[in-house]
């Protein structure tokens, strides 16, 4: 079970090898090690750090500090309330969106999926700049219109406050809420809404009591999704919180690292993130567990749509206002910031230029290397990530057992790391021999990697679920190996499933700024950070120009993955 | 024992004055010129606004063709810690760094980071004080942090004139300011106005609901943009390019003295890129460099043949607090700290 074999009888596997040899243990053990490696070393430095003091010595005064001093309790608590209120609002927000567009009859809920999926796509950091410009109390865009109409001099809404920070985060955490409850209202079998239904209850009594509980699980878990994002976000406090006067955990940790850095106090104050959100995901495995059992079998027919009536189109358009706040208003501002000299001025043809395109493109030396790096670090780490955890999940559905859980385990346990947690402890782990990679793209690439390890695997095991071995086990009696199998058979009839989670890892990798802001340096900065910067000092016109390019890119890039997909997905070629 | 400490104490002291005596000048010469262009680029670290720096890379590359200017822009503190991790990790990026800390460079040549590099005019022409005599450092640019207002929100005699007036309840909730944890400019002047108006005005001012931005070059943008009318502290080059592009904006000198910051430039010992970051260096002080940084960048100027353009208040006619960047390198985690707990970011 040693690494090298492992790795160069894959590397040359292409189904010619002698039936009699089993590969697969050697693969699992080589990627066994690799995640161990992976996923321990940075934790086990940061624990080295937080129980340490600066000179190497066993101390518990790092923690003494973090309950003691007002600096940091003030911003803990701060986090916690945060996350606490995303979480409900978020839920409030989802669980009726989620509703119309899959359990009822609600135009246009293809647009509406799509759009919420382009939410997703939005980095929150972006989001959070957009909403500067669109409701800074004095200057924002929503303020100045608000002052006109109402003759006021009083701010409609100030988006430099506490509450500000909660909606913004809200607006991009609701889509995961969303994507959780809809794929359980999905689910939920027609039967069950049938016999109530025959048995005289009114359309509003079987949504209360049926549906709602059978989506209450889905809907704690979509809700401790969202606690978990808001916990950990690390953009949008820094972009709204500090120009409030307060600290979130995340910032703070980020400020420890102002020179002189004290990594063993950020290493300290990282630790409770990271136990909150084992607790957590604990607790949600045993939701989820829960629901599984109310929907299993649920084979008969498809969700019944409910008749909305009148209702039809003042639902529908709810649900468009209900989007302006992640999408149509933060686009527009961003479009607008982008053309205009002052980013939220009055708009107007004289106002109009292309200053900041110009600087973006032509002046701004740092504009291509970040646009090179996002993208490679994009395509190689979603490439990888694909491959590496296609590799578990085959192995995990394939060969079970004992060894298989473990994999899984490790391959899901990144989700209980916060971005900025991994960030310290990366940093931590390759600042010092024997591999030292800070200041190059690969330790943005493990990064990044881990991060996004647990969501693609998801997809990946999801895709092999649906997956029946029969195929496989005609190819292996017929005399391929077990590696050629994969790649003859398998492979081709997962690449749907596939497509989707290297786009997912694409996405993941392009909104990410947490970890990359603690881990790149000049050489190696991604649009991420560089957009973080120019927030810092108040560029928002090349923000504007930066961000639009970014998405139109990444919007292109997932449109042509899915092109080949589509392409591909001509069954007779992919069995044959 | 004791004879032996005054022997070698004698001898450092005659090293040093040796040293000072005799530290080497150097001119742009064809040779300088051709071992830069063979290294084909000079990797840049400076906190000055990302605009100004971009403009001073543009005019170096066209003069000398074939040597990138990779420009890497970031707040002076943000910049200080970014570098020191860069070198606790044996990464040596950098090869020239501009600072609007001068602490910053106490700490470099303490650490032996800086090669000296003394360009020929420094010594000739810039006033004594303004570089290391050892030509670790030398002061590239100087800029004042002041206060400004929005001229279409504030009338003029409305306009506060000192430190004092924005501790008026009329201010409240109308005033932004930089950080001292980002910006190098913004911690020079907090440790200044410290020193001069005490902590307390700090400990007042922080009760008048300031907006609290990060670098010094974001208060202007804020102020023009009307999202607060007055800024507390902030770059006066910003505010000259963004008044002499006709935004409503009108700089104030505080009647106790505006901060004074000189932005000093060194070479790294360990540059990648040691010609090419000479070459810039000494390009850096010509009289063709400053004007253009004076002129395109508002930028104050310490070489004496430069010609202030019009209609921006000569240094000579402002009251200046007095630089210090000795103290400010022995207190800057003072200053942090005592910030924090006013102003709780």
């Amino acid at each position: 079970m040693t690494a090298t074999p492992a790795l160069k009888s894959f590397a040359t596997a292409d189904g010619r090898h002698p039936a009699g040899i089993d590969l697969s243990a050697g693969v699992l053990g080589a990627i066994f090690l690799f995640l161990a490696a992976l996923v321990g070393l940075p934790l086990l430095w940061l624990a080295v750090f937080a129980f340490t003091n600066a000179k190497g010595m066993p101390t518990l005064a790092n923690f003494g500090d973090l309950v003691s001093d007002p600096d940091l309790l003030d911003p803990l608590i701060t986090t916690f309330s945060l996350a606490a209120l995303v979480a409900v609002f978020a839920a409030i927000s989802a669980a009726p969106l989620a509703w119309l567009v899959s359990r009822t009859n609600l135009p246009g809920r293809r647009i509406v999926r799509a759009l919420l999926t382009a939410s997703f796509v939005t980095p929150p950091f972006l989001g959070a700049i957009s909403w500067e410009i669109l409701a800074a109390p004095n200057s924002g865009i929503l303020n100045r219109l608000w002052r006109e109409m109402s003759g006021g001099t009083e701010a409609l809404f100030d988006i430099y406050t506490f509450s500000g920070l909660v909606f913004v985060v809200t607006c991009y955490t609701a889509p995961y809420v969303f994507v959780v409850l809809s794929n359980a209202l999905d689910r939920i079998p027609a039967d069950l809404e049938d016999a109530a239904g025959i048995l005289g209850a009114s359309r509003w009594r079987v949504v209360r009591a049926i549906t709602l509980p059978l989506a209450l699980p889905a809907l704690l878990a979509g809700a401790l999704v969202a606690f978990l994002q808001a916990m950990t976000l690390f953009g949008s406090p820094a972009i709204l919180a500090i120009p409030a006067g307060f600290h979130t955990i995340t910032t703070k940790i980020y400020s420890l690292f102002q020179f002189p850095p004290k990594p063993e106090v950020a290493a300290a104050a990282a630790l409770p993130l990271l136990i909150v959100t084992m607790l957590l995901l604990f607790m949600q495995s045993r939701l989820l567990g829960r629901r599984g059992y109310a929907v299993v079998g649920g084979k008969s027919g498809e969700a019944r749509l409910m008749a909305l009536g009148i209702w039809r189109w003042p639902a529908f358009a709810l649900v468009m206002m209900v989007l302006a706040l992640p999408l149509f208003l933060p686009y527009g501002a961003l479009l607008k910031a982008a053309f205009s000299r002052v980013p939220a001025g009055p708009l107007d043809l004289a106002s109009l230029t292309l200053t900041h395109v110009n600087f973006v493109f032509i002046e701004f030396s740092q504009t291509r290397r970040a646009f090179a790096n996002t993208f490679i670090l994009a395509l190689g780490t979603a490439s990888a990530g694909t491959i590496l955890t296609l590799l578990i999940a085959y192995m995990v559905a394939r060969q079970g057992g004992r060894a298989g859980r473990l994999l899984e385990a490790l391959a899901s346990a990144p989700l209980a790391i916060p971005g900025i947690v991994l960030g310290v402890g990366l940093f931590l782990a390759y600042t010092r021999g024997p591999l030292v990679l800070y200041g190059t793209l690969w330790i943005l690439f493990f990064a990044f990697l881990t991060i996004e390890l647990p969501v693609a695997y998801q997809q990946m095991r999801a895709s092999f679920r649906g997956l029946h071995p029969e195929l496989e086990e005609a190819s292996r009696v017929l005399g391929a190996t077990r590696l050629g199998t994969l790649r003859r058979i398998t492979a081709p009839l997962l690449k749907s499933g596939v497509i989707a989670g290297w786009c997912l890892i694409f996405i993941g990798v392009v909104r990410e700024l947490s970890a990359a802001v603690i881990l790149s340096s000049q050489n190696t900065k991604v649009l991420s950070v560089v957009i973080f910067d120019l927030n810092e000092s108040g560029d928002l016109g090349a923000i504007a120009v930066i961000g639009v390019t970014m998405l139109l890119l990444t919007f292109a890039i997932i449109g042509f993955a899915n092109w080949i997909a589509g392409v591909g997905a001509d069954p007779r070629r992919a069995v044959g | 024992m004791i004879n032996g400490l005054c022997r070698s104490l004698a001898l450092l002291i005659a090293m040093t004055m040796a040293a000072q005596a005799q530290t080497p000048t150097y001119k742009i010469t064809p040779e300088l010129e051709e071992a830069a262009r063979k290294e084909g680029k000079v990797v840049y670290y400076t906190s000055i606004e990302v605009k100004v720096a971009e403009e001073l890379a543009k005019a170096f590359e066209k003069k000398y063709p074939g040597i990138d200017v990779v420009v890497e822009r970031n707040g002076a503190e943000r910049q200080f810690s970014k570098i020191g991790q860069e070198y606790s990790s044996k990464i040596y990026n950098v090869d020239i760094v501009n600072s609007s800390d001068a602490a910053h460079f106490i700490f470099w040549k303490r650490e032996g980071w800086l090669a000296s590099a003394l360009p020929d005019d420094v010594q000739k022409l810039y006033p004594a004080g303004s570089f290391d005599p050892e030509g670790y450092f030398a002061a590239m640019r100087s800029s004042l942090s002041v206060i400004a207002y929005n001229t279409s929100l504030v009338e003029a005699k409305d306009a506060p004139k000192s430190f004092a007036d924005l501790l008026d309840p009329k201010w409240q909730g109308k005033l932004v300011k930089a950080h001292p944890g980002y910006s190098g400019t913004i911690l020079t002047a907090t440790f200044q106005m410290a020193r001069d108006l005490g902590w307390s005005y700090f400990e007042k001012l922080a009760s008048q609901q300031v907006m609290q931005v990060q670098s010094s070059t974001d208060p202007p943008r804020k102020v023009i943009a009307g999202e607060r009318p007055v800024m507390i502290d902030g770059n006066e080059y910003n505010v000259f390019l963004e008044k002499e592009r006709g935004a409503p904006i009108e700089v104030v000198y505080p009647s106790e003295g505006t901060p004074l910051v000189i932005g000093p430039t060194g070479v790294m010992k360990n540059a990648q890129h040691p010609n090419a970051a000479r070459l810039f260096h000494a390009w850096s002080f010509t009289l063709e460099a400053q004007q253009l940084m004076v002129d395109k960048g508002g930028l104050r100027s310490l070489r004496p043949d430069i010609k202030e353009p019009h209609g921006r208040k000569p240094l000579s006619e402002i009251k200046l607090m007095k630089d210090d960047p000795v103290s400010v390198d022995s207190q800057v985690g003072d200053i942090k700290k005592r910030y924090l707990r006013y102003f709780k970011t």
